[in-house]
C-alpha cells in the first residue's frame, strides 16, 4: 500500500519526541508533580522560577521538548486506538483528534512560552 | 442463459458472491498475553507524556501570569487526585524511558572504525544522557 508522504515526517517527530520526553519529563514530573507537592523538597521561589523560565535558552529547550512530546503522543496514541481498540476504520476522526490535538497543544506552548519571556 | 457482456472490461455480475474473509479480533485481544499487555501499556505511556506536557504548561503559564498564580499552581499540584495521577504518570514515564533507551541499539546501529558498537554501549550512553539531563535540570530548578 502506498503511504502518504507525511508519514515519514510524522514518524520522525514521534521518534524525536520519544527521546525528548524520555530524557526531560521524568525529572520534571518527579519535582513538580511528586516531590514538591509531598513536601520532600521545597519548591523554588517565584522570582527564581520566573528568572529560570525567562532564560531564552531554557524556554527554547522546554518549548522543543513540549512540542516534540505532543507529536510523540499524537503518533503513538493514533496507533494505540487503531490497533489496540481495533478501530482503524475510524481513521479520519482519530487522525484529527491526535495530530489536531498536537497542533493545538503546540500553539498553546508557543503562546505560554512567549508570554513568560 | 447468462448473457456475456460485449465490453469485457466491465465487471460481470454473478449470482455467486463469496463472504468476505475478515477475521474477528476482540477489542480486548491485548489482555491475552503478558507481552501483549506490556505492548499496550508501553503504547499507553504516550497519554501520560501528553498529560505531563499539559501539567508543566499549566506551571509555565502560572509563572508567566503572576506570583499568586504560581502559588495557585503549587496548591493545585497538592490536590490528592493530582498527586495520585502524577505518581502514576511518573511510573509510566520511567517505563517509557527504559523501553525507549533499551530500543536505541536496535534503532541506531552505530559503527565505529568499521566495527559495530556493542549494543550495551549504545544503550548505556542513552542512560548516561538521561542521568546528565536529569541532574542538570534538577540543579537548574533547585539552585535558588
Amino acid at each position: 500500500m502506498r503511504r502518504p508522504p507525511t508519514e515519514p515526517v510524522l514518524w520522525l517527530l514521534f521518534s524525536a519526541g520519544g527521546v525528548a520526553s524520555a530524557l526531560f519529563l521524568p525529572v520534571l514530573i518527579f519535582l513538580f508533580g511528586v516531590a514538591f507537592p509531598l513536601g520532600w523538597i521545597t519548591p523554588p521561589d517565584y522570582a527564581d522560577i520566573h528568572g529560570l523560565l525567562r532564560n531564552p535558552l531554557v524556554a527554547l529547550v522546554l518549548a522543543g521538548v513540549f512540542v516534540l512530546s505532543l507529536f510523540h503522543w499524537a503518533h503513538r496514541f493514533r496507533y494505540t486506538l487503531d490497533d489496540g481498540l481495533q478501530i482503524k476504520h475510524l481513521g479520519l476522526p482519530i487522525n484529527v483528534l491526535c495530530y489536531g490535538g498536537a497542533v493545538v497543544g503546540s500553539l498553546a506552548t508557543l503562546y505560554v512560552m512567549v508570554k513568560v519571556l | 442463459m447468462t448473457t456475456v457482456p460485449n465490453r469485457p472490461h466491465q465487471a460481470v455480475h454473478t449470482e455467486f458472491h463469496p463472504k468476505w474473509y475478515r477475521p474477528k479480533i476482540s477489542t480486548w485481544w491485548w489482555l491475552g498475553r503478558r507481552s501483549y499487555l506490556a505492548f499496550i501499556l508501553r503504547e499507553l505511556s504516550s497519554v501520560f507524556v501528553a498529560w505531563s506536557v499539559v501539567f508543566l504548561l499549566l506551571m509555565v503559564h502560572a509563572v508567566g501570569e503572576a506570583p499568586r498564580r504560581y502559588a495557585d499552581f503549587l496548591g493545585l499540584a497538592k490536590n490528592p487526585f493530582i498527586i495520585v495521577l502524577n505518581v502514576v504518570t511518573l511510573a509510566f514515564l520511567v517505563y517509557h524511558a527504559v523501553t525507549w533507551f533499551n530500543l536505541t541499539p536496535k534503532a541506531m546501529a552505530v559503527r565505529f572504525g568499521g566495527r559495530p558498537v556493542p549494543a550495551n554501549l549504545i544503550a548505556g550512553s542513552a542512560y548516561a544522557g538521561w542521568v546528565v539531563v536529569s541532574v542538570v535540570a534538577a540543579w537548574l530548578v533547585l539552585r535558588g
